[in-house]
């Protein structure tokens, strides 16, 4: 920090550390429920300290897979999400970078329509245009595959428009400089911009990486065979029990075990977190 | 060489049966957890009992998730061949006539023996036309009834073996209980406002729902739910709410309202009989006892039957291979067989569908061992079902539903009368079941 | 709208980089919105057995409709709460993360943790905590005396949701707020420090405006997210009520259409609904993005 100011930063610790309680305080929760039995939360104020079946409830869960009736043993599921999750996440980050790039560096007849198309697709919900959207999938014959659950999913336009923001703050005199040295725009786009876009990267293929980690709703639709299950319909099936008994701390269980390759994912991601890039590059 | 050609003959014949596969009936339902795995055993089972058919269950989510997914499926000719939806998607169902290839027509056109004589009636008659003529396959259906705190009862003073048999009663009891201090709250319901609290009510008083027989007689049907008898029961219901012995715990399925029964707040709780299992489980530390619904004696001496809810197995058109519906069919006839439907029954709580299933059940002493279990079924089949007892038939039941939701909320928040709160809900209701009978005639 | 001052020179080049997204969208997303838009016209059964062209009937008759009017305004209450809040918290979150170098990424793992979870169970979560009866915050509550119903207290339940829906973005705004704060030169908060600048009159003369771009970016992506994202939650807590007061549009779009299986009312609200945010949207880049500072 550029001085030191002790209060402040006992301020600065107090705020992230109430923040952090509060935050996380419902993640708790679940993990509290995971180490319960089924009933224990149902009957009086839901218990704040750990209970003592966590062997239990995760021992179920990882073993045998019956537990999901029909539906793949969980440590399949979570491939199975993993790899969907990695297909989006960099799916979604390629494709965007490139149109970002596009918009922001070169000008060509309908240029601002084709932003506004791609950011379009943030404005209309998946529920409505679902039956639509599954008709196109199923005539391309894309049913059951892994091109039907991951290409309709990555045209968002997110990744696209944080690109463009972070695109526009970039100097004109880096781009000015590489076109003097005769550097064409893949070059500047490969040796400049792509390192100098890693935060921005990082964070994306967090969110991204979640998002296609946590797919419930399209995967649910369009796959009949359990071995595209992925593992928040895992999760959904065991809370889905209609009149009879909810196992909610198997659920908590099954929530605990499926948030976690996630922040794996976002310790990793952190690493790319560089300060103060933009002005080593001078 | 005459080796060599038998071989050859062998190995094509062997081939030619080999390749045979057991013809595939993709069946795509709405149950996870412990249940999900009870229907896949059923499905098991009847694979395991013959080798030309097999059964083949899909999970695909809630109720409403599998419904839109069977439909998107039909959209783009990848249909299953059985789905199970919810009574509240019956209406939907049988105005599909295009879509749906009923159950009594699969069985016919299969040359499969179908004797309904034994089939209970009112688990039948929902999903039944006006001739009569079965359209889809009961499988999971329910009736509510009443569960209650023994324990909280004995502290009130009460006698615990006796259940509160009228509306009446069970508000006295209850401002009893809560005066005593035994617990916070009488009662609370599940479909406060509608299967429960206004279907079932309608269907046990023999109090009618909408004209041409509660909506089985066409899409013309309009509601009568707001007659003065179901007001003055909306009503008593706020100034039971108001005297802290009912409590309210949310729309539809009230996910609030069990938690309070567990918790010992509230001492009665009605709802599905099908949540029997679950109720037993969770009722730590006192005794849960069973009773049928009560009714209303300023209406009724005799109150009639009540009514189900639950899903069933529609059959849908369209598959390719004719030879699908042959193995609909046979999977139909398994279902119904006393030993799979007895063995279903007594793991879920849902009803059995046969009256050979329940006395399979009770030449087994289930009943005797599990005391409470066949208050359901003595419940559906009291008295001679009227035509207002037979069930509801609605589109777009759904929407209808969470319209009445909203004017009891409005009734138990003060803002309206119970005659109002129904009078705007038979009103809307109405402009949904005009949009549905159009939607559906074009 | 904003662009760089000097460009590339090429003629096919930009559409073969826009290619892969522009395909992708017209196929999965543009052809599917154009048919659900045809159907906002149609009156038809859920199975597409048959179908009628009413023209505007399905929108004409939002306009009497006073559940769809409530609608709007509930969901206009919801969203500016929900990024307000959201966005406050996470920023304030990642001011202070940008400040404790060393604890850095243990504060940041753990404050994106919660969008990790998911939807599934985060409805569920809020249901346990909420819960009247087994609940903890209503027994808090309970005793300081305020009887927790969101059952039937509309206010409640309007508080509970935007609590639900903020808390999820918290975590995605404050990593991204975060990814902006590092490309934040070191030299200009030094120079300014050396100008005698405090920590606070720093932020807001020389961070904030360095920042506006990621603000502006998740303005934008809050208020889409308020009015989409967050149909699981309400699914979850209040299904809309009570009495309709948390009955977001989009939520009635899902009830109408998903379960209702009303599908030509149904697309007319989402057509309706996409047309409100592409409004919102031009509106913030035609105004807002004037003082987004690149």
């Amino acid at each position: 920090m550029v001085e030191n100011r002790p209060f402040l930063s006992f301020l600065t610790h107090l705020v992230l550390i109430v923040g952090v309680l509060i935050v996380v305080f419902p993640v708790y929760l679940a993990f509290i429920a995971s180490t319960h039995g089924p009933t224990d939360f149902m009957s009086g104020l839901v218990p704040l300290l750990p209970g003592d079946q966590m062997m239990a409830n995760y021992g179920y869960l990882l073993g045998s897979g019956e537990s999901t009736a029909g539906a793949p043993p969980f440590t399949l599921m979570l491939l199975n999400s993993l790899w969907m999750a990695l297909l989006i996440a960099f799916g979604k980050i390629a494709i965007s970078i490139l149109s970002a790039f596009a918009i922001v560096y070169f000008r060509f007849p309908l240029r601002t329509a084709a932003f506004w198309v791609i950011f379009m697709t943030l404005m209309l919900p998946i529920e409505v245009r679902i039956l639509p959207t599954y008709k196109v999938v199923a005539d391309l014959g894309l049913l059951n595959s892994y091109s039907g659950l991951v290409i309709p999913v990555i045209a968002s336009a997110t990744a696209t428009f944080l690109f463009r923001q972070f695109f526009l703050t970039v100097p004109e005199e880096l781009m000015e400089a590489a076109r003097v040295d005769g550097a064409g725009p893949m070059k500047f786009f490969r040796d400049i911009l792509l390192p100098l876009s890693r935060t921005n990267i990082a964070a994306l293929f967090i969110i991204m990486f979640i998002y296609g980690w946590n797919q419930y709703l399209w995967p649910m639709l369009i796959t009949t065979e359990p071995h595209y299950y992925t593992v928040v319909m895992g999760i959904k099936r065991l809370a889905n029990v209609l009149d009879g008994d909810n196992q909610w701390n198997l659920v908590m269980t099954g929530v605990i075990l499926a948030g976690l390759p996630p922040v794996l994912v976002i310790i990793f991601m952190q690493r790319l977190f560089v300060k103060g890039l933009v002005e080593t590059e001078k | 060489m005459i080796k060599k050609l038998v071989l050859t003959a062998a190995a094509v014949a062997l081939s030619a049966t080999t390749s045979l596969a057991a013809t595939e009936v993709t069946w795509w339902h709405a149950m996870g957890g412990e249940l999900g795995k009870k229907l896949e055993e059923v499905a098991q089972k009847f694979n395991e009992s013959q080798s030309e058919y097999k059964v083949v269950p899909v999970f695909k989510g809630t109720y409403p998730e599998t419904l839109t997914a069977a439909i998107a499926a039909f959209r783009a000719g990848q249909q299953p061949a059985i789905v199970q939806v919810f009574e509240v998607g019956t209406g939907t169902m049988m105005a599909a006539k295009g879509a749906v290839y009923p159950v009594y027509q699969v069985m016919k056109d299969a040359g499969e023996p179908w004797d309904t004589k034994g089939f209970l009636a009112p688990v039948t008659g929902y999903y039944s036309d006006a001739e009569g003529n079965i359209l889809s396959m009961p499988f999971n259906s329910s009736t509510p009834i009443m569960y209650y705190n023994k324990d909280v009862f004995k502290k009130a003073g009460l006698d615990p073996e006796v259940a509160p048999k009228t509306w009446a009663e069970l508000a006295t009891m209850g401002k009893k209980i809560v005066d005593s201090g035994a617990a916070t709250c009488g009662f609370t319901l599940s479909y406060a406002a509608t299967w429960v609290g206004l279907e079932n009510y309608s269907a046990i008083q023999d109090l009618p729902f909408g004209t041409l027989q509660n909506g089985f007689g066409g899409t013309k049907t309009e509601f009568t739910f707001n007659g003065p008898n179901q007001a003055k029961f909306w009503d008593s219901l706020k100034k039971a709410q108001d005297d802290k012995v009912f409590k309210y715990g949310g729309p539809g399925g009230a996910a609030e309202s069990a938690p309070m029964f567990y918790s010992q707040q509230c001492a009665v709780y009605m709802g599905s009989s099908a949540s029997r299992a679950g109720v037993i489980n969770n009722a730590k530390g006192f005794e849960v006892g069973f009773a049928p619904m009560p009714y209303d004696d300023t209406v009724t001496k005799e109150p009639k039957n009540s009514i189900i809810g639950g899903a069933t197995l529609w059959t849908l058109n369209g598959q390719k291979d004719k030879n699908v519906y042959k193995g609909v069919a046979k999977f139909f006839t398994y279902l119904s067989k006393p030993e799979v439907q007895a063995d279903w029954h007594q793991f879920t709580g849902y009803l059995p569908i046969t009256n050979a299933a329940y006395e399979l059940g009770q030449s087994q002493g289930y009943y005797e061992k599990n005391p409470g279990s066949d208050i359901a079924i003595k419940q559906i089949m009291r008295g001679t079902p009227s035509d207002n007892s037979k069930g509801v038939r609605f589109g777009n039941l759904t929407q209808i539903r969470d319209l009445v939701d909203q004017q009891f909320e409005a009734v138990l928040s003060g803002k309206k009368t119970g005659q109002q709160a129904l009078d705007e809900a038979a009103k809307q209701g109405n402009a949904i079941l005009r949009e549905f009978e159009a939607a559906n005639s074009n | 709208m904003q662009t760089k001052r000097t460009v590339f020179q090429a003629r096919l080049l930009p559409y073969a980089l826009l290619a892969p997204q522009l395909i992708i969208t017209m196929i999965f997303f543009v052809w599917p919105a154009l048919q659900a838009v045809y159907q906002s016209f149609l009156r038809e059964d859920p199975f597409g057995l048959s179908a009628k062209f009413v023209w505007f009937q399905n929108y004409t008759r939002l306009i009497g409709d006073a559940s769809y009017l409530n609608s709007l305004s509930v969901t206009f209450v919801f969203a500016v709460g929900v990024t307000a809040v959201s966005m406050t918290v996470s920023l304030l979150f990642a001011v202070c993360v940008n400040r404790a170098l060393k604890s850095g990424r243990f504060y940041t793992t753990m404050l994106v943790w919660p969008y990790a979870l998911a939807p599934a169970a985060s409805g569920l979560l809020w249901w346990f905590m909420f819960n009247p009866s087994v609940g903890l915050i209503p027994y808090v509550l309970n005793l300081v005396g305020y009887d927790w119903n969101h059952r039937l207290h509309e206010g409640d339940a309007m508080i509970l949701i935007i609590i639900a829906a903020s808390w999820k973005q918290i975590s995605y705004n404050f990593l991204f707020f975060v990814a902006g704060l590092q490309s934040v030169p070191h030299s200009l908060t030094e120079a300014a420090a050396i100008d005698g600048a405090g920590p606070v009159k720093r932020f807001w003369t020389v961070v904030f405006p360095l920042l506006s771009p990621t603000a502006f970016f998740l303005a934008v992506i809050n208020i889409t997210y308020a009015m989409f994202d967050t149909l699981p939650i309400i699914d979850a807590v209040t299904s809309g009520g009570p009495s309709q007061s948390t009955n977001i549009l989009v939520y009635k779009v899902y009830a109408d259409g998903f379960i209702g299986l009303s599908l030509g009312p149904s697309a007319a609200q989402s057509v309706v609904l996409m047309l409100i945010v592409v409004l919102l949207t031009v509106v913030q880049f035609r105004w807002v993005e004037r003082k987004v500072q690149y």
